[in-house]
């Protein structure tokens, strides 16, 4: 097995700034005080970051993703995680089958 | 007894909860690893990446733009543009951390990958977030990660494309599955709006990843504001 100097460095560069982001948050709300505004910003913190991430697949990419997250959503309020999940990528497979 | 079993059970309660997300990530990881070495990376350099950076969309994105030597400064800043969300996600975890010692705190963030903190938000909306429950949805989820892509680094050209099954879409379903969630109401509706508005728009116009940072700061600019009108009002 190979491994190249440039190749382990960049890793390592990688390592680096994703274990800064992923702890300074840590750090952060040590030293800044909490307040009752603050508490709310940071409770919207999970819903505003996940619809961020999805928001492209679910509304800019194409019909069929857009209706699998529909589909999904709807499932979400009345099945179990993993039903609606493999509900959703069912839905997507047989659209895009279906070429939409 | 009741003592020790304790964290016994929390370990086992977190391992059944990322079950489906082993099963979503299984097939990206096998991915990633046929995509870095059509890249030209090694098995074992799959796998070192994986290991350590441990967070898929900066290492997707790093397969996307990678070069011949690696360029460590190219690399290293998109990964810290991609993962830059992670500073939210650790602030609001942190909040939640009470029965973690201040250096376990640090430990749990060096995994906090994305399906894991949403599950541990999940987690800590309806009960207590201990660190036997964390490590148990850590565990199996980083060793599926590291060993997938190894497996896909081996097995490389032999596996076929995850979009024709539908498997790409897994992680967004899991997603929105979370999303609904954490609704709490019009408030919540108002967050999410104003992040998909300017994700969706970023994303249309800034190549690159910068919508995951738009999206996420307009939906905590919106919950600031929508703070600052109660106490006006009250």
């Amino acid at each position: 097995m190979m491994l190249d100097l440039n190749t382990l460095l960049a890793i390592l560069a990688m390592a680096a700034a994703t274990i800064l982001t992923r702890v300074s948050g840590l750090v952060l709300i040590r030293y800044v005080e909490i307040d009752e505004n603050r508490r709310t910003a940071i409770e919207a913190i999970p819903p505003a970051v996940l619809m961020a991430v999805i928001a492209p697949t679910a509304f800019a990419t194409g019909w069929a993703e857009t209706l699998a997250c529909a589909v999904t959503a709807i499932a979400a309020s009345r099945l179990p995680m993993l039903a609606s999940v493999v509900l959703g990528v069912a839905t997507v497979a047989l659209l895009r089958a279906a070429g939409l | 007894m009741l003592q020790q079993n304790r964290p016994a059970g929390e370990f086992i309660a977190g391992m059944r909860t990322i079950f489906p997300l082993i099963v979503a990530v299984l097939p990206i990881g096998l991915v990633f690893g046929a995509v870095s070495a059509t890249e030209g990376l090694s098995p074992l350099e799959t796998t070192l990446m994986s290991a350590f950076v441990f967070a898929g969309g900066s290492q997707f994105v790093a397969m996307d733009i990678w070069t011949h030597p690696a360029s460590w400064i190219g690399v290293g800043f998109a990964a810290l543009l991609v993962n830059i969300r992670h500073v939210l996600m650790s602030a609001s975890i942190g909040t939640k951390m009470q029965s973690f010692s201040s250096v376990k705190r640090y430990i749990a963030m060096l995994f906090l990958a994305d399906e894991l903190w949403a599950m541990a938000e999940f987690r800590a909306g309806s009960t207590r977030l201990t660190p036997a429950w964390y490590a148990g949805i850590v565990t199996p989820f980083y060793l599926t990660w590291v060993g997938s892509s190894l497996a896909g680094a081996l097995l490389g050209a032999f596996l076929g494309n995850p979009a024709v099954i539908g498997l790409d879409f897994a992680f967004p379903a899991v997603f929105v599955v979370l999303v609904m969630g954490f609704w709490k109401g019009p408030e919540t509706g108002a967050v999410l709006a104003a992040s998909a508005v300017a994700s969706v728009t970023i994303n249309h116009f800034v190549p690159g990843v910068w919508y995951i940072a738009a999206g996420a700061l307009a939906g905590l600019a919106t919950a600031l504001w929508q703070g600052r009108a109660k106490e006006q009002a009250t």
